[in-house]
């Protein structure tokens, strides 16, 4: 049946051409050719292609000029010629061949001379040599290295330290082996270059709170609980981070630690926490931050710190749970790559602790004696102190900005050196101007340590006094 | 090769560099047979490279036996499965947990209001928990693959990392999971793992002597940065003392060798900038690139014509999208690359930097002071002209057995990075014991001691090199790297391996270092051997002697290629001919 019919269907196919009129015929015919030609050409017309020849190419190399590698630095930049300290920057210090009483080195508890600290690295470096010729991983972790780790865990009470061998590296080095792409950390704006680039090297979203501001970090806390709100599987997976300081070393001044643990509660963001100035001087036993609120340790996730500063040696180290911690033995990268730190230096830090723990009365001298200069040089005309009274490390900036920073740069410049004359060692605190994220004004740094007598104090107050007064007005 | 009267020794590799070639292609290294290769490795250093190496230049990388590659994978297959399993025990509370876990009060929310329900619901967080602070399958590897070797790494010593060593033993009765000390110390363990190239890591001398004065005199810190009031004159000292070591105008030293790489490159270059980064770059070049802004692209390791293609390319095409011309170029190799023992091109890559005008940053952590007739590191070894680096940077803590970094170049660079460089502004100056050991290791090695024992450290080096890694070969091992090279990677290949031989290593009182992935990649995995000055003949062969036994007993002797000494031997000790077996 179905055959017959199809053969039908084409036998009148056939007919219907035989009767259909030849115009009919022609434009269908045209009308295919045209579709023929339509399929096969081009529809687009190709852009000319521009290959460039060999010879082209071989000139635009030759034209090719690139910039120089370190552009030449006019002779008289601030930055270029350092000062030369001949002999050890203790508490009387040589400064291009001038004696003058240290303000400027971070020898927050003198221990950089202890004669203490300085027989038990005799003592190692007789051991072991100076260097460790490899890192942690191989055979470059020394037993000096596990005591000192297990001192510094106990000396902070958490359950694990962790020591690099560059303070710098340490929360620049940690905060990426958490904080990885798509993940959110709050930051002071006023924190440190070595945060500063501990997340540019974690890639995370970075969101900048003002200083010590906690409305501000909340509002910045709401707005992302808002954001997951809407996409609730992204936020299961994006860790939040807060990190800040403890003293801030660009500011002086200390951070509301009571707040922000409820603030990491609350938002459930992780607080890390860089204590190197914090450490060694806050607190009754010089715990830093978390013992001078009272804050139990744990409600920080990781405390950083370096060795340079209070403890007078050299590396930095981070403390706190060892669910945390030992995490940056495999990920952190300046503790993996990195020569281990000497076991001279480690041995120091091991006696500059003992020294911490058997007098803990030194925090006490050393805040009182911050208090002591603070109020000294309160009322300067043309300078302001900013820092916090209890911060053995704050500044002295300008009342008022001459308005071009080269202008007050120089001014400061002046002050510092007319003290260094007059036997006050002070510095500017040095920022690189261009890399700073919010760069903080120029200002003097001035540094209280416990080996300052009233006397010198009242000399160094006294004079920055005067030598501000000759410059300014 | 070296051109004696009894001709000259074969050598199975030569480049590829356009030479006729009959063998595999690995890497742009073509194997030749035996015949072809003298004369083609000949033609090789006159013709192909335009006269530029002064010496011949001996680089292998044998090809990974097929049916060895296949176990390995197998191997790493057996291992991830198990994890999976062992993980799928771990979760229902079958096996023992043994890693720290998190803080209770970041996770009480789900544990009070679940706790009846299962773990596995648990997991599924509410936005009110806090977000995991790792992701699962991130430690993975971690758990189930390093966890089971762990013993091989982290090794604590408790002498002088010198030519023996002492270390602690440790013991885990947990597979891995902690250590526990014994109290015992394994003596005078033979050290195959420090970098103590020139044998500087020592307790005794004059450098030791030396130190000990100066911390005596300075204490161990300096609690301020090189810009504010840490820059002491033994700094200044330093520096100018790097400079005349290097052949340079000026240098400048920091505190970590690391951070002399992460925290200057981006000083260097920045946004419109290009950086031209060898694939098997260590750690530091990497995020020093990144963190400096610019756009990295990677050349295959140590092969001039990916390099070549890469700075032609960049120069005629210019940024992407934008099409504007780059700012500059920097070329970032290492001289010697620690985990393939591989020495750089370094005549070519001179030769492509000035065709092409780009920058040349030049990593010297471990080929300063191991390299070369007089321990300059590679310029010395190829006999070439230090201004031709721009940057030269390198590492204090190897070869001169202190810590630390320095970067040598033009006066004018140095001045831009005493104002620049991120270490000067931020971080703390180099401590001064730390200082006084390298100043007085480098007089040494240039002779300004009064001694030849520099010179002759630098020498014994070199000969240990070559008879290490020439003995290696004979008894049939893979061995990467250039033959003057000190750092010997020894290939192991399987997983299981690489914990049998550091343990095997061990129980014979020898320390090695092991590696895997991922600092390998993932079939490649090694163990490695740094030579130092202060190996002496009895010890490499008691050494050698003990890897020939695990390596029979391991079946590490994968190599097809077997050096085969002649039995008679007129002119030359290095004269031998290669068999196939």
């Amino acid at each position: 049946m179905a055959t017959a019919t199809e053969q039908w269907v084409l036998v009148e196919m056939v007919q219907a051409l035989y009767e259909a009129p030849a115009y009919h015929l022609i434009l269908e015919g045209i009308l295919i050719l045209w579709i023929i030609r339509l399929l096969f050409s081009k529809t687009y017309k190709l852009q000319e292609r521009s290959d460039l020849t060999v010879k082209e190419k071989e000139e635009l190399i030759e034209e090719w000029q690139p910039e120089p590698l370190g552009p030449p630095v006019p002779k008289d930049h601030p930055a270029l010629n350092y000062n030369i300290v001949s002999g050890p920057p203790s508490h009387k210090i040589v400064v291009n061949g001038k004696e003058c009483i240290n303000f400027a080195s971070f020898n927050f508890l003198g221990l950089l001379d202890n004669p203490r600290v300085k027989a038990a690295a005799l003592a190692s470096l007789k051991k072991y040599g100076v260097g460790t010729c490899g890192p942690r991983g191989f055979y470059g972790t020394f037993d000096v290295h596990l005591d000192l780790e297990d001192r510094l865990a106990k000396f902070m009470k958490t359950e694990e330290a962790i020591i690099y061998s560059y303070g710098f590296a340490t929360i620049a080095s940690a905060i990426p082996a958490y904080s990885k792409r798509g993940d959110i950390v709050f930051v002071d704006r006023a924190a440190c270059f070595a945060i500063q680039k501990g997340l540019q090297a974690s890639r995370s979203d970075i969101k900048l709170f003002k200083h010590n501001d906690m409305a501000d970090l909340e509002r910045l806390l709401k707005e992302q609980e808002i954001e997951d709100q809407k996409n609730p599987r992204k936020a299961r997976v994006t860790r939040r981070f807060i990190v800040v300081e403890g003293l801030y070393m660009n500011t002086g001044t200390i951070c509301p630690l009571p707040e922000l643990v409820k603030l990491k509660y609350k938002y459930k963001a992780r607080i890390f926490l860089e204590e190197s100035l914090s450490f060694g001087v806050l607190g009754e036993h010089g715990r830093g931050v978390t013992e001078h609120y009272g804050i139990n340790i744990d409600d920080i996730d990781l405390i950083s710190a370096n060795m340079e500063n209070a403890l007078a040696s050299i590396g930095g180290f981070c403390c706190g749970r060892s669910f945390v911690i030992d995490h940056q033995r495999l990920s952190g990268q300046g503790y993996c790559f990195s020569a281990s730190l000497p076991p001279l230096l480690a041995a120091a830090a091991i006696e500059a602790l003992n020294i911490m723990e058997e007098n803990p009365g030194i925090f006490a001298v050393l805040k009182e004696k911050c208090r002591q200069i603070h109020k000294a040089l309160q009322g300067i005309s043309g300078l302001k102190v900013v820092g916090e009274s209890l911060s053995p490390a704050f500044h002295l900036q300008l009342e008022e900005s001459t308005g071009s920073r080269e202008q007050d740069v120089r001014l400061l410049q002046e002050i510092v050196d007319q003290c260094m004359n007059r036997s006050i060692a002070l510095t500017q605190a040095r920022y690189l101007e261009k890399e700073e994220k919010c760069l903080p004004p120029p200002s003097i740094r001035v540094v209280v340590t416990v080996e300052q007598t009233a006397e010198e104090l009242e000399r160094a107050a006294s004079t920055i006094k005067e030598v501000a007064q000759a410059v300014l007005l | 090769m070296r051109p004696g009267p009894g001709g000259c020794c074969c050598r199975r590799t030569v480049r590829a560099n356009g030479c006729v070639a009959n063998g595999e292609v690995r890497n742009g290294y073509v194997r030749t047979s035996a015949a072809a290769a003298a004369a083609a490795s000949q033609i090789h250093h006159v013709t192909q490279n335009g006269g530029l190496y002064k010496r011949p230049f001996n680089e292998a990388f044998e090809e990974t036996p097929m049916l060895v590659a296949v176990l390995t994978y197998v191997g790493y297959g057996v291992l991830t499965l198990f994890g999976y399993l062992r993980d799928f025990l771990r979760h229902w509370r079958i096996e023992k947990c043994h890693h720290a876990t998190e803080r209770e009060e970041q996770k009480k929310k789900k544990k009070k209001k679940k706790k009846k329900e299962t773990k596995k619901k648990k997991k599924k967080k509410r936005e009110m928990d806090f977000v995991s602070l790792y992701q699962d399958f991130e430690n993975f590897y971690t758990r189930n693959l390093y966890m089971r070797i762990r013993d091989n790494w982290n090794r604590p010593i408790c002498s002088v990392p010198g030519a023996r060593v002492d270390i602690m033993e440790r013991q885990s009765y947990d597979y891995n999971w902690s250590f526990k000390y014994t109290g015992n110390i394994i003596k005078g363990v033979i050290n195959m793992g420090s970098y103590n190239y020139l044998g500087f890591a020592r307790n005794t001398g004059s450098c030791q002597e030396a130190a000990a004065k100066i911390l005596e005199e300075y204490g161990v810190g300096v609690c301020s940065t090189r810009q504010e009031i840490g820059n002491l004159d033994k700094h200044e000292e330093l520096e100018e003392l790097v400079a005349r070591f290097l052949g340079v105008e000026a240098a400048m030293a920091y505190g970590m060798g690391f951070a002399t790489n992460s925290m200057n490159i981006p000083a260097l270059v920045g946004k419109g900038c290009l950086i031209l980064s060898d694939e098997l770059n260590h750690a530091s070049l990497v995020l020093g690139a990144r963190l400096s802004g610019a756009t990295i692209r990677i050349f295959k390791h140590n092969n001039m014509q990916s390099l070549e293609k890469l700075l032609k390319d960049a120069i005629v095409y210019g940024q992407p999208r934008t099409r504007r011309p780059w700012k500059k170029i920097l070329i970032l190799v290492e001289g010697i690359y620690s985990m393939e023992g591989s020495i750089v091109r370094l005549p070519e890559v001179i030769a492509l930097k000035k065709k092409y005008k780009a920058y040349l940053y030049l990593d010297e952590a471990h080929s300063i002071g191991a390299l070369g007739p007089t321990g300059r590191g590679v310029v010395d070894y190829f006999g070439l002209d230090p201004e031709d680096v721009d940057v030269m940077m390198g590492t204090f803590t190897k070869s001169f057995g202190a810590s630390g970094g320095y970067i040598g170049g033009k006066k004018e660079l140095i001045d831009y990075l005493r104002t620049h460089s991120h270490s000067a502004v931020y971080a703390t100056s180099l401590s001064p014991p730390v200082v006084e050991q390298i100043i007085t290791s480098m007089k040494c090695i240039m002779g300004q001691d009064g001694t030849s024992l520099g010179k002759e450290c630098v020498q014994q080096l070199a000969e240990n090199t070559r008879y290490f890694r020439r003995r290696l070969k004979e008894m049939g091992f893979i061995i990467y790297g250039n033959e003057d090279s000190p750092v010997v990677p020894l290939m192991l290949y399987m997983p299981a391996k690489i914990g049998a031989f550091g343990r095997e290593m061990l129980k014979r009182n020898i320390g090695v270092v092991v590696v895997g992935f991922p600092a390998t990649p993932i079939i490649e995995s090694r163990a490695r051997f740094c030579l130092s000055a202060a190996h002496t003949k009895e010890i490499l062969d008691t050494a050698l002697k003990e890897i020939d036994e695990v390596g029979d007993l391991l079946q590490l002797k994968y190599s097809r290629h077997r050096l085969v000494p002649l039995l008679d031997r007129p002119f030359d000790e290095t004269t031998y001919e290669e068999t196939e077996d």
